[in-house]
């Protein structure tokens, strides 16, 4: 039930307004598009393909948002180890004399 | 031609795909889930789709994470939960002369009583794989002569594909096909799981792309009236990781809430067109066997009125014998996460990959056939004191 | 099928056959588990004596002071012609490599056609062409053959059975016994090409690609490496059927010992991979039909490796592992970041998944 891999839409099919053709690196295959026709995709669009149905358009922005949030993990925690690591008794910048 | 490699993101050319197996940032959300994970405590958590479960051994995260923070493998297989009659009852619907009978690939090495649909392959039958239902739909065009019986399984995931397809072969008047329709529902998994008096889970990581689907909304009871925490998940490695530390969090802090990982793809009222389709097409049945976990109620679709003609089980008649399992295998406690695959008396030694006895051996993503097939005999050579 | 290397001839106990299977099945001529149980339960007790040494790629037979390398194989593919070759080629390209991963200069081979009756003579010819094309640029001569025609029905249009024989490399002596913790794992290209293509190519699952089988003759890579490594080479085997990870669980399975891989290594094309990503395949266990595996000592590695890249068609070889004792008699394959699980042989043919 869950293998779903992302593909980007290289061509809509004309005459089957339903059909479009889909790439995951360099391999194509014709997807149907008929579970997104309430905001159907265009070409350059990346989807979520499963069993050869497009299941989800694939937000860039959330993809970029995610990576964002992952890459700072920990790094408040990092910047807090380094500001106690220099001996500061308290957080306002005064060094100590 | 390009040519990356197996693993490494820098070198391969697979977007959306190759961000989220990062090595570098992979490292650093393990040592943030290090952080958040209390060492007087013990974290149990469910992952309730097998596609989690497959993805877990396949990048080997239980390596990374801490050693209590454990992952316990939820019923979410529908092969797995699929009983060997409903087996039995497709190949016999495709004994009849002039019938096709098409499946995914994961069905194909399923044993019925009578053996596998490959199998009854090299006994004559004809039997294909199929990619797509939509594929077995081109094959009945293809066929005119013969009728073509597609094996529907999967849970909502699969199933707006499957009603999709019904509703364009009524569209285009193709009557030498129907589908044998398995299609199983996710709720009332995980409502057997909640309700089972032996288990104790502290979390759940929740199905992503059934959740494309159905959103996050049905999940809300799960963090509600039962008071876990539950994080709909993608399934990449770094996905499962930010679930996990969401629900270390949600735990640190004492709350229980339904959260959505994989925003990326999951809309949080799920797919409008997909449940149109499927309300279109189908009904829920009563009730439905779940290997393993004994008849559940209003678990399982079947095929509406509207479609009657492109059932199969009412095309053909239908056998409808139930098949126990033997006493012996333990798939239900396994499936329900109350006993690990290895504490099953049969595991490795009468039940195995090659000859499953249960459920959970005959799918690649069964909680027994993954830990068989990525995990037990480093865990064997562990216990010999394996160098690191 | 394996060959076997083998110096006693004849059994002296009754033979016990230990295969229970009650009929066979596809998955025992896939390469993997199955088609071991098959050869080890059935062939091996029956044919080859009760005191037979691990199964290799061909035998070595000593007639009259002298020692030849033979093999034997069977070509059954469907369809008969794909991108990057046909079964002709691959035909005269299986069985030259099947001899000298075993460390032997391929030099003759002889085949036997089982025809269908109704297959149009052009496509005969073709494959016969290719044939002698491939022996050509293998540099090996076609001795003689055999043709039986059967009903039309039967044979998949046409199967080709080779008989290889060649001469042994002088200072290669592989034995996967010989391996010892600290080897290096060598691989010679990408993987999965021959495997994905021949799916494609069958049309079901209706996926393109711009995608070729890698079949050739491996025998320059394998002379570049014996010139270079010669006593160092331990082991070689082309993985054919089941892939990668057969022919690594078949060496780990016979030295007792561990393979490790590092997942970050292994080289696939990106075609493979989005066919395998799209179909729930690993290129671990999709057969190739133009490359090889070799594990070689530590000391020699690095020049192996120089050798394999500097000639023609070795550009891509790559380490990829090295030899261990634990967990024996396993394979595990690890990623960048610690992550690690066990590659299994698979049943039979790796079969697309939806879940």
């Amino acid at each position: 039930m869950c293998l779903a891999i992302p593909g980007k839409i290289v061509e809509l099919l004309p005459g089957t307004p339903h059909l479009a053709t889909v790439e995951v690196a360099g391999v194509r295959r014709k997807v149907d598009l008929g579970l997104l026709q309430d905001d159907l995709p265009a070409s350059g669009d990346w989807v979520l393909i499963h069993v050869g149905f497009a299941m989800s358009k694939i937000s860039e922005q959330d993809a970029l948002d995610q990576m964002n949030t992952l890459r700072i993990l920990g790094e408040d925690e990092q910047a807090m180890q380094e500001v106690r690591g220099y001996g500061l008794e308290n957080l306002d910048g005064k060094q100590p004399s | 031609m390009k040519t990356g490699v197996m693993g490494n993101t820098d070198r391969t050319n697979m977007r959306f795909v190759d961000e989220f197996r990062d090595p570098e940032v992979i490292t650093k959300t393990a040592e943030e889930i290090r952080r958040l994970a209390e060492p007087s405590r013990h974290y149990r958590i469910m992952e309730v789709c097998g596609g989690h479960t497959h993805a877990i051994y396949r990048f080997g995260l239980k390596d990374i994470l801490p050693s209590n923070v454990e992952l316990i493998h939820g019923p979410g297989c529908p092969v797995c939960v699929l009983p060997m009659g409903r087996i039995d009852d497709g190949l016999a619907l495709a004994q009849q002369p002039d019938v096709i009978f098409a499946a995914f690939g994961d069905m194909m090495r399923v044993p019925g009583t009578q053996g596998s649909p490959l199998e009854h392959k090299a006994r004559g039958m004809d039997v294909r794989i199929v990619y797509s239902p939509s594929d077995a739909l081109k094959l009945a065009k293809a066929n005119p002569d013969k009728h073509v019986m597609f094996f529907a399984i999967g849970f909502e995931t699969t199933a707006p594909s499957s009603a999709l397809t019904l509703i364009r072969a009524k569209a285009e008047g193709i009557r030498n096909f129907s589908l044998f329709c398995n299609h199983v529902t996710i709720i009332p998994a995980i409502r057997a799981i909640l309700d089972s008096p032996d288990m104790r889970l502290d979390a759940f990581v929740g199905p992503g792309h059934v959740s494309t689907v159905i959103g996050c909304r049905p999940y809300e009871w799960v963090a509600k009236d039962e008071g876990k925490p539950i994080v709909v998940s993608g399934f990449e490695p770094l996905d499962i990781l930010q679930a996990i530390v969401m629900l270390l969090r949600q735990v640190k802090a004492g709350e229980a809430k339904v959260e959505n990982q994989y925003k990326r793809v999951v809309p949080w009222e799920g797919n409008r067109a997909a449940l149109r389709a499927m309300a279109e097409v189908f009904q829920l049945r009563p009730y439905f066997e779940w290997r393993g976990l004994g008849f559940i109620s209003q678990s399982a679709l079947r095929i509406g009125d509207g479609y009657a003609e492109w059932d199969s089980e009412r095309r053909f008649s239908v056998p409808g014998v139930r098949v126990t399992d033997p006493k012996a295998a333990q798939c239900g406690e396994v499936l329900k996460g109350v006993l690990k695959p290895a504490q099953c008396k049969l595991f490795g030694g009468e039940c195995t990959p090659e000859h499953p006895v249960g459920a959970l051996m005959v799918s690649s993503e069964g909680s027994c056939a993954a830990y068989y097939n990525y995990e037990h005999r480093k865990a064997m050579a562990a216990s010999l004191a394996w160098p690191a | 099928m394996a060959g076997l290397k083998n110096d006693a001839a004849a059994a002296s106990a009754p033979a016990k056959v230990r295969f229970r299977d009650p009929q066979i099945e596809m998955a025992h001529g896939a390469g993997g588990i199955a088609s071991r149980r098959l050869v080890e339960g059935l062939f091996a007790p029956l044919l080859f004596g009760s005191s037979h040494g691990p199964l290799g790629d061909s035998a070595a037979l000593q007639i009259a002071g002298t020692r030849l390398a033979i093999t034997t194989d069977c070509f059954v593919v469907k369809p008969l012609n794909f991108p990057g070759g046909s079964i002709g080629e691959l035909a005269i390209n299986g069985t030259v490599n099947d001899l000298a991963v075993s460390g032997a200069r391929p030099e003759s081979i002889v085949a036997t056609f089982v025809l269908e009756a109704g297959l149009p003579t052009p496509v005969l010819e073709a494959e016969v062409r290719a044939m002698a094309e491939a022996a050509r640029r293998a540099g090996v001569t076609v001795a003689g053959g055999d043709t039986k025609v059967v009903e039309h029905g039967q044979a998949d249009r046409m199967y080709i059975t080779t008989t290889g024989v060649g001469s042994f490399l002088p200072a290669v002596n592989v034995n996967p016994r010989s391996l010892r913790p600290g080897d290096k794992v060598l691989l010679s290209g990408p993987i999965g090409d021959h495997g994905i293509t021949i799916l494609l190519a069958r049309g079901e699952l209706d996926l393109e690609a711009d995608l070729r089988s890698d079949t050739r003759s491996v025998f320059p890579l394998v002379e570049a490496i014996a010139r270079e490594a010669g006593p160092g080479i331990r082991w070689m085997r082309d993985p054919t059927r089941g892939g990668v990870a057969t022919s690594l669980n078949e060496l780990a399975r016979d030295c007792g010992l561990s393979i490790h891989l590092n997942e970050d290594a292994i080289p696939v094309r990106d075609s493979v991979r989005g066919a395998c990503e799209l179909l729930g395949l690993d290129p671990l266990h999709i057969a190739n039909e133009g490359q090889f595996l070799a594990v070689v000592a530590p000391e020699c590695a690095e020049m192996a490796l120089n050798a394999l890249c500097q000639t023609d068609g070795g550009g891509e070889a790559v380490m990829v592992g090295e030899v261990h004792e634990q967990p024996a008699g396993s394979v595990l394959i690890t990623t960048e970041y610690g992550g690690s699980r066990i590659i299994d042989m698979l049943v039979g043919d790796p079969l697309p998944r939806i879940c």
